[in-house]
Order: structure tokens, then C-alpha cells, then sequence
């Protein structure tokens, strides 16, 4: 039975607000995120999950606000952090080993293999990515996210694109390569089951701002059985499609 | 087993037309149905070509025309590689050239021969330069269009795995333009050939050009469609070493 005991501020967001061509995406977000917390963003397209975490991995910058890393201001690319994108993005043009050790010198290829048996995919490993389903092209992504031990794993919908069985594995293996290293993770969906499978809290993201935030509070290894699991989901989903406004400063409780 | 005779058959049935054409070329010829004056049979052909081959004539004459155009594609090619290089990689590099580029491209590169004779003469300069200005358009072209369609997804992927600079270039921006750039390359062998044999038909004092004007004031016939077979021939050669290239490198691709 894991459970929370968070001591340190990994990320803080501060203020963050970001727009494109007069539209405002987010606006004034305020966030912290624990050491070692594994932490879902959810809400409808569109509503700015998915800058939030580009944001956050410095590969856009905010428009106003800041963020802090550890404490200090994150300024261009984020270095602790690794990314996870939805559509994979492995090179076609290396195999298998070869990108998961992108960006290594050393003995990465040891590496890349031990990497690779981690996810089950060690046989695989001189295969070109065009050979590999969905879901074990994006298990080689997460291999390549994980080699670097980052402090920091960005999940940005990383399932939505897999059929449901698929998506059930993959999630169980994030869920266990995190209680391994615990390593603080932000992962984006739109499935608001798959946020409750992983994450330790959920956020939801509407008209720019979070509205609603809510601890998960049920033992792992997760189980869609669990006594709770759908009252979470029921919760969360029921929030999700209320229409109309919202209140900031409205943090919402459940009762289970 | 049927599999190697299918295999077998296949490899046979593109041969098949070119081997009719050949013998009924010869029928008509051994007839007397078509003139040797207009054309010389296929075994005339072979004759000639034997000949030339003995005295040694043949191969030196093919190795001068290999030699320029050769000569002429590295350094067209090269040029053409490195600005696409340069003006698909920096934007302001780009802004700078590529309207001057686009001027001199529109010029047809043939219609410089007079020009290109009253600077360098009749010797070889003029004609590596004339191949050169031929291959660097459809380089430079293919080079520039492959860098600046790679997937920006993946050179974003590349950027926050730490990648940047060369070590950027070399695993992300270059393998996804290589299949663009290859196409410059086949398609510049192609003006490559083209050039070259204008060129040595004009003016020259060796090569197959030189070869087949030469035999036009003799009336030699047979050695004239020889030339022109010769052509062909090598045109071919260098497109399967091309598609071998592509075939090699663009593996993951198939």
C-alpha cells in the first residue's frame, strides 16, 4: 500500500498565462507539483492540457507567470525532463536500439537493451520502427524517455491513439516503471479512467484555468475493480461535462 | 523450386522487346527492307563495335566522356548540395540567395554554350562547366525541399532529447531529407548525360560525341547509332548504381 508522502516541490507554476493570436489559452495557473507525485491533467480538446505541458517541458514559453524547477526558474528547454508524445516520433530511419539510445554516448547500448527488456520488447531490437504496431512503438518511446532517468516524465496523451486492451497494458507498465523509481510524472489524457488507473492526483482544465482538483486516493497497483475506482471516474466525468463557468478558487471535494 | 522459375521469368519478360525489336531490325535490314544507308543493321552495329573496341579507340573515347561527366557532376553536385544544405537549414542564408537562385535556375544551362565557348574555348573547362550548371539546379532544388520537409515533430522530438547543431543534423534533419536529395541526384545524372552529350557534339576533340560526329563526315553509319546505343547504355548504368544507393540507404523505407 503506497502512500502519498510528498516532501518537496518539484514544479511550481506561478501566474502562468499563455495565448496564441488572441486567444487565451491558459490563464493565470497556479500549480505544484510534488517530488515523486504522479499527477493527470484532464479536460476537453482544446482546453490547453497539452500546452500546459509543453509549457512545463520548455519547449514553449509562457507568456506571462513563471515556472520553477526545483526552486529555480525554468528558462528554454527543460533538462530533468523527458517527453512522451502521442504519435511516438521515433526516427524510421534507425532501429529499434538506435533510438531508444538517442542521444547517449557510452555504453548506451547496454543500456538500450536493458531499457527495451524493461518495456518486453528485447527481442525486438533490430527491428525498423515501421515494423511495430501502435502500442509497441510507443512502449520504444517510453524506453527512450526512461534511459535518461529524467527527474521529471511527461506524458502528453501518450494512449490516445492505441485500441483499448493496448491501452489498459501500457498504462499497467507506466503504473509499475513509476513505483520502481518513482520519478515525478504529468501525464495528459483525455481518458478520464486512464487518469484515475495511474495518476495520484487529477487536475481538470477549463476555460484556462484548473477546475478541479482532486487527490486519488486508492492503493496500487490500481485496479479498475477497485471499491471506488468508478466512483472517481463518475466524479471527475460528471465535472468534465457540466457546461458553463467556472470558479477558480472552487476546489471540489468527493465523498466516496 | 517455382519460386526461382517465377523469379527466373520475371527477370526474362523485360528483355523480351528489346530482343524482338532487335531481330526483326535485323530481318528487315538483312532484307534490304531498310537501307544501310538509313540504318545499319544490329550486326553492323556489333561489328563496329568490335573494331573500335580492338584498335582501343572505343574505350578511350568512353573514358574521356566518363571522365567529364564525372568531373562535372561532383563538382555541380557538390555545389548544389551544399547551398540546399545551407539554405534549407539558415532562413536568412535563404532570404539572402534563393531569388537569384530562382533566376539563374530559369535559364536553360544549354543556352550558355555560345558564351561558355568564348571563355573557356573548345577544351574540357567548357564542357565540365556546361555538366556542372546542369546538375547543381536539380541538386540544390531536391537538397533544399528534402531539408525543409522533414517533420518539424521529429526535429522537436530531436531538440528535447537533447539533440542540437550537428549532432541534430546528423540523426534527425539529414537521414529525412535523403530520400528527396536522391531524387536531385538520380534526376541530375539524367541532365548529367544530356549536357555531356551536347556538349561533346558541338565541339570536342575526343569522346562519344566527338566519336559520332566524326564518323557523320565519314558516313559511317554504324558507328554513329553505336554512340548513340553507348548512351543508352551508360545512362542505364548510372541509374541502377543510383537505385542501388537508394535501395541501400532508404532501407528502412521499403
Amino acid at each position: 500500500m503506497v502512500k502519498n508522502h510528498f516532501h518537496e516541490t518539484s514544479i511550481q507554476l506561478r501566474n502562468v498565462g499563455k495565448g496564441y493570436e488572441n486567444r487565451m489559452v491558459l490563464d493565470n495557473i497556479c500549480l505544484d507539483i510534488k517530488k515523486g507525485e504522479f499527477l493527470a491533467i484532464v479536460g476537453k480538446s482544446g482546453c490547453g492540457k497539452s500546452t500546459l505541458l509543453r509549457l512545463i517541458s520548455g519547449l514553449e514559453s509562457c507568456d506571462s507567470g513563471l515556472i520553477l524547477m526545483n526552486g529555480k526558474e525554468l528558462n528554454g528547454l527543460n533538462k530533468q525532463a523527458r517527453i512522451m508524445f502521442q504519435d511516438g516520433r521515433l526516427l524510421p530511419w534507425r532501429k529499434i536500439l538506435d533510438n531508444v539510445g538517442l542521444g547517449l554516448q557510452g555504453d548506451w547500448k547496454q543500456k538500450s537493451i536493458e531499457a527495451l527488456d524493461k518495456v518486453g520488447l528485447k527481442d525486438r531490437i533490430n527491428d525498423w520502427p515501421a515494423k511495430l504496431s501502435g502500442g509497441q512503438k510507443q512502449r520504444v518511446a517510453l524506453a527512450r524517455a526512461l534511459i535518461h532517468q529524467p527527474e521529471l516524465l511527461l506524458l502528453d496523451e501518450p494512449l490516445g491513439a492505441l485500441d483499448a486492451l493496448t491501452r489498459i497494458e501500457m498504462q499497467d507498465l507506466i503504473e509499475k516503471l513509476w513505483l520502481e523509481k518513482k520519478y515525478t510524472s504529468i501525464l495528459v489524457t483525455h481518458d478520464v479512467e486512464e487518469a484515475v488507473a495511474v495518476a495520484d492526483r487529477v487536475i481538470m482544465i477549463e476555460d484556462g484555468k484548473i477546475a478541479l482538483d482532486q487527490i486519488i486516493d486508492l492503493p496500487r497497483p490500481r485496479q479498475r475493480s477497485q471499491k471506488g475506482f468508478t466512483s472517481y471516474v463518475d466524479t471527475i466525468l460528471k465535472r468534465i461535462m457540466r457546461p458553463g463557468g467556472t470558479d477558480i478558487h472552487l476546489v471540489e471535494k468527493v465523498r466516496l | 523450386m517455382k519460386t526461382f522459375i517465377k523469379e527466373a521469368v520475371k527477370s526474362i519478360i523485360p528483355w523480351i522487346l528489346p530482343f524482338l525489336l532487335l531481330l526483326v531490325w535485323q530481318i528487315l535490314s538483312f532484307d534490304g527492307i531498310i537501307s544501310s544507308r538509313i540504318l545499319p543493321s544490329p550486326l553492323a552495329v556489333l561489328k563496329a563495335f568490335l573494331t573500335l573496341s580492338m584498335t582501343g579507340e572505343l574505350f578511350d573515347h568512353v573514358s574521356i566522356s566518363l571522365e567529364r561527366a564525372l568531373t562535372g557532376f561532383l563538382i555541380g553536385g557538390s555545389i548544389g548540395f551544399l547551398l540546399g544544405l545551407f539554405n534549407g537549414v539558415f532562413k536568412w542564408l535563404e532570404l539572402f540567395t534563393d531569388t537569384s537562385i530562382q533566376m539563374l535556375r530559369n535559364i536553360p544551362h544549354l543556352a550558355l554554350i555560345p558564351l561558355v565557348i568564348l571563355w573557356f574555348g573548345i577544351g574540357e573547362t567548357s564542357k565540365i562547366f556546361l555538366v556542372a550548371l546542369g546538375v547543381l539546379f536539380p541538386v540544390y532544388i531536391n537538397t533544399y525541399h528534402g531539408i525543409r520537409s522533414v517533420d518539424k515533430r521529429l526535429i522537436e522530438m530531436g531538440k528535447a532529447y537533447g539533440l542540437k547543431g550537428v549532432s541534430l543534423f546528423l540523426a534527425v534533419i539529414f537521414p529525412g531529407a535523403l530520400s528527396s536529395i536522391l531524387v536531385g541526384v538520380r534526376f541530375s545524372l539524367g541532365v548529367m548525360w544530356l549536357t555531356l552529350i551536347v556538349a561533346e557534339t558541338i565541339s570536342a576533340h575526343s569522346g562519344i560525341g566527338y566519336m559520332a560526329m566524326n564518323a557523320r563526315e565519314f558516313l559511317q553509319m554504324d558507328i554513329i547509332v553505336l554512340s548513340i546505343l553507348l548512351y543508352a547504355l551508360l545512362g542505364k548504368l548510372s541509374d541502377v548504381i543510383a537505385r542501388f544507393f537508394e535501395r541501400k540507404w532508404l532501407k528502412w523505407n521499403t
